[in-house]
């Protein structure tokens, strides 16, 4: 068997993703995938308060108040959020003005208060801080590599650098406007998610119901 | 109870404090206690990085601010050609006193900080709230205009103008031709309206829709502002308004009224009607 600081940090790359298996984090994952710039920076903040808010919930576990925790978990969240906020603001202001009001929505993103309920608040400080990472990471991936699809097939450029030249631009490449609009995102990650449940078909839901043929037992009596 | 004397917090032997870590999680004390030292940890990292790393924040703000200036320069024809090849070309910083319309040589105009003038009431005035159409409650008795100079040719005239918006004030620049009769550009440097609605104010497209536009309907009377809805190109409304903003009406009107506001009498009114009279 893997151990558990192994399973901690693996699993939530691809068997257990935030996003593809519990379909959580999507608003964010819709929103600032326009660019791979903003993907690579939201992948960042989002990581960092993950990352910290796991360790800092794991570290005051046995003291949380039980019928309080959630508003202590999310004063946390919250105050990291801020954090994070203020820095991109000072380092990193362009992207910052792009990302608008997604970073400070990073508060609300269940993932992470996902993970500090079910993970944080019940596992010592490493392992939780590994399970953040982990988490952080299956969320960063699939975000990247929606940005970067975007990026290149809606403008055809990578972090802004050329790479299929367009018709505006004396190019020979029509980019396709679609990308550019939030639901390409929720389209490209529906396939990815058709994509890794056909890989690894245990990750199928089992069906709460069976659609009768029509005109079948559903006759009233 | 020992697994609750914490895992790296300190208790020393029965003191206060281990007798705290030792109470059950659920006694109301100690859910209090809990809670509000998160709380205090908490608004000390906040505050604290909120503190440190706002004079980075304000430089980037201020190079913003300059960017948007010399960006509806450069959108005069011309001008960034002549900026390239060192011609004489030059933008100058100028205080206004917006009273009297007159060029006020005793302020530097790199030191007057017309946001911090407008909460002074010694450096202000209020606006009676029947003419105050930007919602600003109090302006400063003096701005700073930008003046682009060809030899003795005034070519632009750029304007500090706000008002507020639909969740929040937007701070930004109108850029009017020499003759002070159409616009070169309109930006906006700061903003918190909704992104993808209010925030289009922003958009490089709809910022161009502005160049070219007439400022006025007739002498004094400012003409030029936002349509409810798309504006019928050819028509006479054309020469004067823009697009609306799809879903964002609000913004759109407070965009109209900022610019009605500074260019009206409370605002930069008798400094425009000043300007031919007067070498800067």
């Amino acid at each position: 068997m893997e151990s558990p600081a192994r399973r901690a940090f693996l699993n939530p790359l691809v068997n257990n993703n935030p996003i593809t298996l519990q379909i959580l984090g999507l608003c964010s994952a819709l929103a600032v995938t326009k660019t791979l710039a903003t993907a690579l920076i939201m992948s960042l903040a989002v990581t960092a308060v993950i990352t910290l808010s796991n360790a800092v919930i794991s570290l005051i576990r046995r003291h949380m108040p039980r019928n309080v925790r959630l508003i202590v978990q999310i004063t946390i969240i919250a105050s990291l959020v801020i954090v994070v906020d203020q820095v991109l603001k000072a380092y990193a202001y362009g992207l910052s003005k792009q990302l608008s009001v997604f970073v400070g929505l990073i508060v609300t993103n269940c993932i992470i208060m996902g993970r500090a309920e079910a993970f944080a608040m019940q596992n010592g400080v490493g392992l939780s801080v590994l399970d953040g990472l982990g988490n952080a990471l299956g969320y960063s991936w699939i975000l990247i590599l929606i940005g970067s699809v975007r990026e290149l097939f809606g403008s055809g450029t990578l972090l802004g650098t050329e790479i299929l030249p367009t018709i505006s631009a004396g190019g020979w490449y029509h980019p396709a406007a679609l990308m550019l609009l939030p639901p390409s995102a929720f389209f490209l990650i529906g396939f990815l998610i058709w994509g890794l449940r056909t890989w690894k078909s245990e990750q199928v839901e089992r069906s709460e119901f069976r659609i009768l043929p029509a005109g079948g037992s559903e006759r009233a009596p | 109870m020992p697994s609750s004397t914490g895992n790296n917090l300190k208790s020393s032997g029965r003191s206060w404090f281990g007798r705290l870590l030792g109470m059950p999680n659920d006694s109301p004390l100690k859910a209090v206690i809990v809670t509000l030292a998160v709380c205090l940890v908490a608004s000390i990292l906040v505050a604290g990085s909120a503190v440190l790393l706002k004079p980075a924040q304000e430089a980037n703000k201020e190079r913003e601010r300059l960017a948007r200036i010399g960006e509806i320069s450069a959108l005069l024809p011309g001008v960034e050609e002549a900026i390239r090849m060192g011609d004489s070309i030059r933008l100058e910083a100028r205080v206004v006193d917006l009273a009297t319309g007159r060029y006020l040589r005793s302020i530097d105009p790199a030191d007057f900080d017309q946001r911090r003038a407008a909460k002074d009431p010694g450096q202000s005035v209020a606006i009676p709230p029947k003419r105050d159409l930007a919602q600003i409650g109090r302006r400063a008795a003096f701005a700073v205009v930008y003046l682009v100079r060809d030899e003795e040719r005034l070519r632009a005239v750029i304007l500090p103008v706000h008002g507020r918006g639909f969740g929040s004030m937007l701070y930004g620049y109108l850029g009017l031709s020499g003759d002070l009769s159409t616009v070169i550009g309109l930006s906006f440097y700061e903003h918190g309206e909704t992104p993808g609605l209010g925030a289009l104010i922003d958009d490089p497209q709809w910022r161009s829709l502005w160049q070219g536009k007439k400022v006025w309907l007739g002498a004094g009377i400012p003409g030029i502002g936002v349509a409810e809805g798309p504006v019928e190109p050819g028509s006479p409304e054309a020469d004067y308004l823009v697009d609306g903003l799809t879903g964002a009406t609000w913004t759109s009107r407070g965009v109209t009224n900022l610019l009605r506001f500074w260019l009206g009498e409370d605002g930069f009114g008798v400094y425009l009607r000043n300007i031919p009279n007067q070498r800067g």
